[in-house]
């Protein structure tokens, strides 16, 4: 069970890796807002590296989205996920195999990119560390919540914009946890306060995502 | 006799399930469940806009809270009647709770977008802005974006037993997120705003107001079972539809 669960985890992240269109092109998404963000706000670093955390958060829960359909969609379309389903790797582990490669290609990759980004909005000097911990932290989260989105939407032709739409309510303590940890350098207690919280929605997202999801998934195979 | 009197409660739970029987009773229940929410409704709309002072500081515009307050309530319980639908359609394969679960659904998001358009309203007048992102305003807009959510993915899948499982786990979801997401709301709202806008405790309701309140509210409820009751009817009927036209695309 565990060289099953090993073997998926390295068959998945070989894919992303060698096909594309994985981490590579979320991490140039999260450039590209994170570029055009200024453009409409005007150049002003002050203002900037005020609202620096809340841009990056939102920049990357939209990065993350749109590599969703990449977890389940082509497994689903030529049927390995039929196999999958019945091998002795219960699905819901399979659906954590499947989230933890998602994470290692987009997740990490986008938590690497953050500081970097944060140097063109002016980020200022103490904020990188809580925020990319907290990014740390919360974005396995996504991975799994998102997982619960594209399961649900599988079936569907282009399902990748009705998933975004499902799993955006659920990023919403993400989104806020993520940014209080990173702004409130003004009280320290809050930031580990917030850091706390966001292990607490990644745990329970473990708790609820991977059953959740592969009971979607259940639900879509069967025809 | 009651016909049902000799069955057992698992009986009784199953026969109940039989959208025949459901048909037949609805039928019969539409009718007065319709009159006394008229009754009920216009009693409450008397009261609210004729026979109630108006509040010594916000004046006339309190008016407004008759309609925004029970329709906040309806919203927030027609997704609690949708989560608990789902289980049971989960759990039981209970043919009506998937059904029920669908018809909640645009309803209890009719009556979350009334909310938030008659806080709105109320709004401006009181606090001078159309929208203030408050706690409570905005867990409601994020209740509206779940409730859409939900029903797009119920007109996104064809096949109403597959749609109906997916929704199922959605809505069961949600309603585990629910209090994260409210809850996280209120910690991120106490964090960015001092809650001077709001005064922490207003007056205790005088009853001159809350009985044109609860008239409404209770009128509200029973508008919206009444209006389930249809809405559920017309999807039974429209799954029969769709049985027979599949049926005669066979032969």
């Amino acid at each position: 069970m565990k060289r099953a669960f090993v073997s998926l985890v390295r068959r998945d992240v070989a894919l992303a890796v060698q096909v594309g269109g994985g981490g590579g092109m979320a991490v140039f998404f999260f450039f590209v807002t994170v570029a055009l963000l200024p453009l409409g706000i005007g150049p002003n670093l002050n203002l900037l590296g005020q609202i620096a955390p809340g841009l990056l958060w939102v920049a990357l829960l939209l990065s993350s989205l749109l590599t969703l359909d990449r977890l389940f969609q082509a497994d689903f379309e030529d049927g390995t996920l039929d196999v999958l389903s019945m091998a002795t790797l219960p699905l819901e582990l399979t659906v954590v195999a499947k989230v933890l490669s998602h994470w290692l290609t987009t997740g990490l990759p986008l938590v690497v990119a953050a500081p970097f980004l944060g140097l063109l909005l002016n980020l200022s000097g103490d904020q990188f560390l809580p925020l990319v911990s907290a990014m740390l932290i919360g974005t396995p989260a996504l991975s799994l919540m998102g997982a619960v989105g594209a399961a649900l939407t599988v079936s569907v032709r282009r399902g990748g914009l009705l998933a975004s739409l499902l799993v955006i309510p659920f990023y919403i303590p993400v989104l806020i946890f993520g940014v209080a940890a990173a702004s409130s350098n003004v009280m320290p207690a809050v930031s580990t306060q917030a850091i706390a919280l966001l292990g607490a929605v990644t745990l329970m997202s473990f708790v609820v995502g991977p059953w959740a999801a592969a009971a979607a998934l259940r639900a879509n195979l069967k025809t | 006799m009651n016909p049902m009197s000799h069955l057992t409660l698992t009986q009784r739970f199953h026969a109940f399930a039989n959208p025949a029987r459901f048909m037949a009773l609805s039928d019969k229940l539409i009718a007065p469940f319709g009159f006394v929410t008229a009754l009920l409704i216009g009693a409450g709309l008397w009261y609210a806009l004729f026979n109630s002072p108006a509040d010594y500081q916000q004046g006339e515009s309190v008016r407004i809270m008759y309609v925004h307050v029970p329709s906040a309530w309806l919203g927030m319980m027609g997704y609690m009647i949708m989560a608990g639908a789902s289980l049971v359609a989960l759990v039981f394969r209970h043919p009506l709770a998937d059904v029920c679960a669908k018809s909640a659904a645009p309803i209890g998001a009719a009556f979350c977008f009334l909310a938030l358009v008659t806080g709105s309203l109320w709004g401006k007048p009181m606090w001078g802005t159309w929208w203030e992102w408050d706690a409570r305003l905005t867990s409601m807009l994020i209740l509206l974006f779940l409730y859409l959510g939900y029903i797009a993915l119920w007109s996104t899948i064809e096949e109403p037993q597959r749609a109906g499982r997916a929704a199922a786990i959605l809505a069961l979801v949600g309603s585990i997120n629910v209090p994260i997401v409210h809850y996280s709301v209120v910690w991120w709202n106490t964090l960015h705003q001092p809650a001077s806008v709001f005064r922490a405790d207003g007056p205790t309701i005088a009853s001159s107001m809350l009985v044109p309140l609860l008239l409404m509210a209770l009128g509200f409820t029973l508008f919206f079972m009444t209006l389930l009751m249809v809405r559920m009817r017309a999807e039974i009927l429209r799954r029969r539809v769709r049985a027979l036209q599949l049926a005669l695309s066979e032969v």
